[in-house]
């Protein structure tokens, strides 16, 4: 049997290191077929190369049906030839997304009516009760997801006669996250029903359980490489688990905590409530390092954001100590004044402003004290912030630079110092080390030491296991906007935390 | 230190490490050589780009006065540029200060008509005192910078369509409550405190616009709130997060940005000594084009206001110099439209070879 799409020694590096090693794959006919993988292994690089989004190093070679694929992509050739993408996270391009486009008609007047009965008699293919007049952005996330996967692959199927006959590659780029369970099973309903019409489907997902269910085979990428391809009614839940965080368990770290169990100093939040996320409660004792986690989509990382007042439409109370705040009204400038600092994710979009000097983005915060006699000039803001810059070991230490002419971790660094010198009472950072280099991990840790050793308590959301084993005290592991698990004692290693993850996402829908 | 008294003098590896400590400073001296290097070349580059205008502006005077020496190097044809164009001047400077938390007001120039066109109305029709209309014209600026402020940051629409929008609202009112027509007899005493007395021979109102500008200079530069104002403009979503009210900031850029504006009409109305409801929007162009020009001079890459007071200079030389030539007056459209787009090209230019280092 000819495969649909052919993948021989896919490779991509970014700098130095390879985001993709030599990852060869084919998909058969007519197969659904899983992809599967942790962050960082690789999985959204090769999707990013189908779509024409990276160019691949030289010697990748692709086929599509026997076609030789040109790289980089351009959506309109692979399309041509019969490969299509839904892309999950991107709803909102769904809204400006044309239901008429389905019509082959190329009329200059449309006729609406028309129209409409079209549509309507190609959702009634696919079992869909969508009401075509409708605006997209009025449907629900489901039916939104359901529109688009029709859309892409009645597309394919109107596409050159080629793709037509072929029925074409339909790529679904982690459709379910954001999905409930009953969305889950229309999706995988529809997803069937392409596979009937003889549509190839390449499901990308976290998800090991959504995996076995609807897959034929599944590969697994650990580190940008190829691990084993699978028959996935040959393969146990616990072998894909290994399979994807990879069998060695690397050895417990032993870590100097720094906790004070001091009630008086406590820090509680109680019924936190925001958008998709909630009700949550839970305490950190002064000096204590706590770890947010869970698959994407879980709302772990918007815990931080919503407790520093970032986040409109965000309900509950946080006390520290004895005084207690409403997060109802909660804004950056009160958290700032109680001690709260909030390092975003988003280096040079929420961070830091990158054509700005690296002086004025470390002292920032801190412009009021430094003022003496109505007057604050250049030489006095570079000259305090390469001292901090210097503690965090930031190089090149010349703060008249700006900030996006750092590198990556040195960015970062700089932007920890910024808030570092305020020695906040709680530090709230989203994937602090999200794109830094080892070494400069090393010295972001140790200052977060140094500041538990004064009581300050920190949260630190993070889908990096590695980094939340070596540093938290303590983990909470979320999954549907809510805690379901706390791992306690310190001492969790890599896997251990990415097991937890996995379970308790696919246990707590198998709840529903 | 234990381990070192531990070994014995001529221990092999003390030896290695002394030569490997050797090896590490020389390394260091390296660095910090190329850093010193790389501080240099940066500053030549930049001394260039800073005074590049000013040189700019010598070449200017010195090729036109080598055709038309008379006229191009005498004190009183700067003395005369510089007072009539005190209004561009404060227009300029109150168009950075939105400019910088990166909102525009294309309004400002509007409310020189219309402040202008107040001040005659209740002066000369209705008889309030001079000190009176003056009050009332500069509450009236602030208000309608309020206005925009309002609408930009309210209901969160981009600060061209609303100013764009608020400025023909004005325009109009401006016509209404002067009937269309010119008003003059403005008492004589704001005609002596702008453009009668004189110092150096240049207009006393010249000197307002120069305290303006070093008052600005100063805000943005020496001070706390003018780096915070960089920031709201660079990065809005950082400034919040980093604690700075953003909305405040921006309302207040706009709200001074139109009182400037309100006060560049009084001295359009002092100077003289009546008002018309339609000249004022002629020099909106004049203010944009030497904003962004300003912008890539003195502190290249941001908006300042030494630079800018520059740039109407630099631009007005050359018009009045190709006056002196012979050339009609549509050299002034040639020269400000121009202006903007090449200005605007090379702060692009800055901004794009900044990401590049």
């Amino acid at each position: 049997m000819q495969n649909a799409l052919q993948i021989r020694n896919m490779t991509k590096a970014f700098g130095g290191a390879l985001a993709l090693d030599s990852v060869s794959l084919d998909i058969k006919k007519g197969e659904t077929h899983g992809l599967l993988g942790s962050n960082g292994s690789g999985k959204s690089t090769l999707i990013k190369i189908l779509s024409g989004f990276h160019e691949p190093s030289k010697g990748t070679e692709a086929y599509l049906f026997g076609n030789k694929l040109r790289f980089p992509l351009t959506g309109a050739v692979t399309r041509s030839l019969g490969l299509a993408f839904v892309h999950q996270p991107d709803l909102t391009v769904t809204e400006n997304f044309r239901i008429g486009d389905l019509s082959t008609e190329n009329n200059w007047a449309i006729n609406w009516k028309n129209e409409h009965r079209e549509i309507k008699s190609v959702f009634e293919k696919y079992n869909l009760d969508i009401n075509p007049t409708v605006q997209v952005s009025t449907l629900s996330a489901v039916e939104q997801a359901l529109i688009s996967i029709v859309r892409a692959y009645e597309e394919l199927k109107l596409g050159e006669g080629l793709a037509a006959k072929k029925n074409g590659v339909l790529i679904l780029d982690e459709p379910t996250p954001f999905l409930p369970r009953s969305g889950v099973d229309q999706l995988f309903d529809l997803i069937r029903r392409c596979v009937s019409f003889g549509a190839s489907v390449i499901f990308v997902s976290h998800d090991i359980d959504e995996v076995i269910e609807i897959t034929d085979r599944a590969t697994i990428l650990r580190d940008g490489k190829l691990i084993e391809t699978v028959e996935t009614k040959n393969t146990s839940y616990n072998r894909f688990v290994e399979l994807i965080i990879g069998r060695s368990l690397e050895g417990k770290a032993t870590k100097k905590t720094n906790i004070h169990y001091d009630s008086q100093r406590l820090i509680t939040v109680r019924s936190l409530e925001a958008k998709q996320l909630g009700p949550i409660s839970f305490d950190i004792s002064p000096g204590e390092i706590l770890g947010l986690t869970g698959l994407v989509g879980s709302g772990f990382d918007q815990i931080v954001s919503a407790l520093y007042g970032a986040r409109d439409g965000t309900k509950g109370k946080l006390s520290i100590g004895s005084r207690s705040i409403n997060l109802v009204n909660f804004s950056p400038i009160k958290a700032l004044e109680r001690g709260i600092a909030y390092l975003p994710a988003d280096r040079l979009a929420e961070a830091g402003v990158g054509s700005i000097s690296v002086g004025d983005n470390i002292v920032m915060p801190n412009y009021d004290n430094l003022t003496s006699g109505y007057i604050l000039t250049d030489p006095i803001v570079y000259k305090y912030s390469e001292r901090l810059a210097e503690d965090l070991d930031v190089k090149p230490n010349i703060p008249s630079l700006t900030l996006s002419s750092l590198s990556g971790g040195n960015a970062q660094k700089s932007l920890l110092a910024k808030w570092l010198q305020l020695r906040p009472t709680l530090l709230l950072l989203d994937e602090p080390t999200q794109g830094v280099d080892v070494g400069a991990r090393e010295t972001i840790w140790d200052e977060l030491n140094k500041l538990t050793i004064e009581g300050s308590s920190i949260i630190v959301a993070s889908t990096d296991y590695d980094q939340l084993a070596q540093i938290c005290d303590r983990i909470l592991v979320f999954n549907s906007g809510i805690i379901v698990e706390e791992m306690t004692g310190g001492a969790f290693s890599k896997s251990e935390i990415a097991e937890c993850v996995y379970t308790v996402a696919s246990q707590s829908q198998k709840g529903e | 230190m234990d381990t070192e008294a531990v070994l014995p003098e001529n221990d092999p590896y003390l030896e290695k490490i002394k030569e490997l400590e050797n090896r590490i400073s020389r390394y260091e001296s390296l660095v910090k050589t190329n850093s010193n290097n790389l501080m240099s070349g940066y500053s030549a580059k930049s001394f260039f780009e800073r005074f590049g205008l000013l040189f700019a502006w010598a070449i200017l005077i010195l090729a036109i006065g080598f055709f038309k020496p008379d006229s191009m190097f005498s004190w009183n044809s700067y003395a005369v540029m510089f007072g009539s164009n005190t209004m561009v001047v404060l227009l300029t400077v109150a168009l950075i200060i939105p400019l910088t938390t990166s909102d525009f007001d294309l309004s400002v120039a509007s409310v020189m008509g219309l402040s202008s066109m107040m001040i005659a109305v209740l002066n000369v029709n209705l008889g309030f005192s001079l000190s009176q209309s003056l009050i009332l014209a500069l509450i009236c600026g602030a208000g309608i910078g309020a206005l925009n402020a309002f609408f930009i940051i309210y209901f969160g629409i981009h600060s061209l369509i609303v100013t764009l929008g608020i400025g023909y609202f004005i325009n109009g009112v401006t016509l209404w409550i002067s009937n269309s027509q010119s008003i003059a007899g403005v008492s004589m005493s704001l005609v002596k405190a702008v453009i009668l007395t004189r110092f150096l021979g240049i207009p006393i109102c010249f000197y307002y616009a120069v305290i303006l500008v070093v008052f600005v200079w100063y805000v943005f530069q020496y001070t706390s709130l003018g780096r915070r104002l960089l920031f709201v403009g660079r990065g809005r979503e950082v400034a919040r997060l980093s604690g700075v009210n953003v909305e405040y900031m921006r309302a207040g850029a706009l709200i001074a940005s139109s009182t400037i504006a309100a006060f560049a009409g009084i001295i359009y109305t002092g100077m003289r000594g009546a008002a018309d409801p339609s000249s004022a929007t002629a020099f909106l162009l004049p203010a944009f084009a030497a904003a962004f020009l300003g912008s890539t001079t003195i502190y290249p890459g941001r908006f300042n206001a030494p630079g800018a007071f520059v740039a109407v200079f630099f631009l007005s030389t050359g018009i009045m110099g190709l006056n002196f030539l012979g050339v009609d007056s549509f050299v002034q459209n040639l020269f400000y439209g121009g202006g903007l787009v090449v200005a605007v090209s090379i702060s692009q230019l800055i901004r794009g070879r900044q990401q590049m280092d």
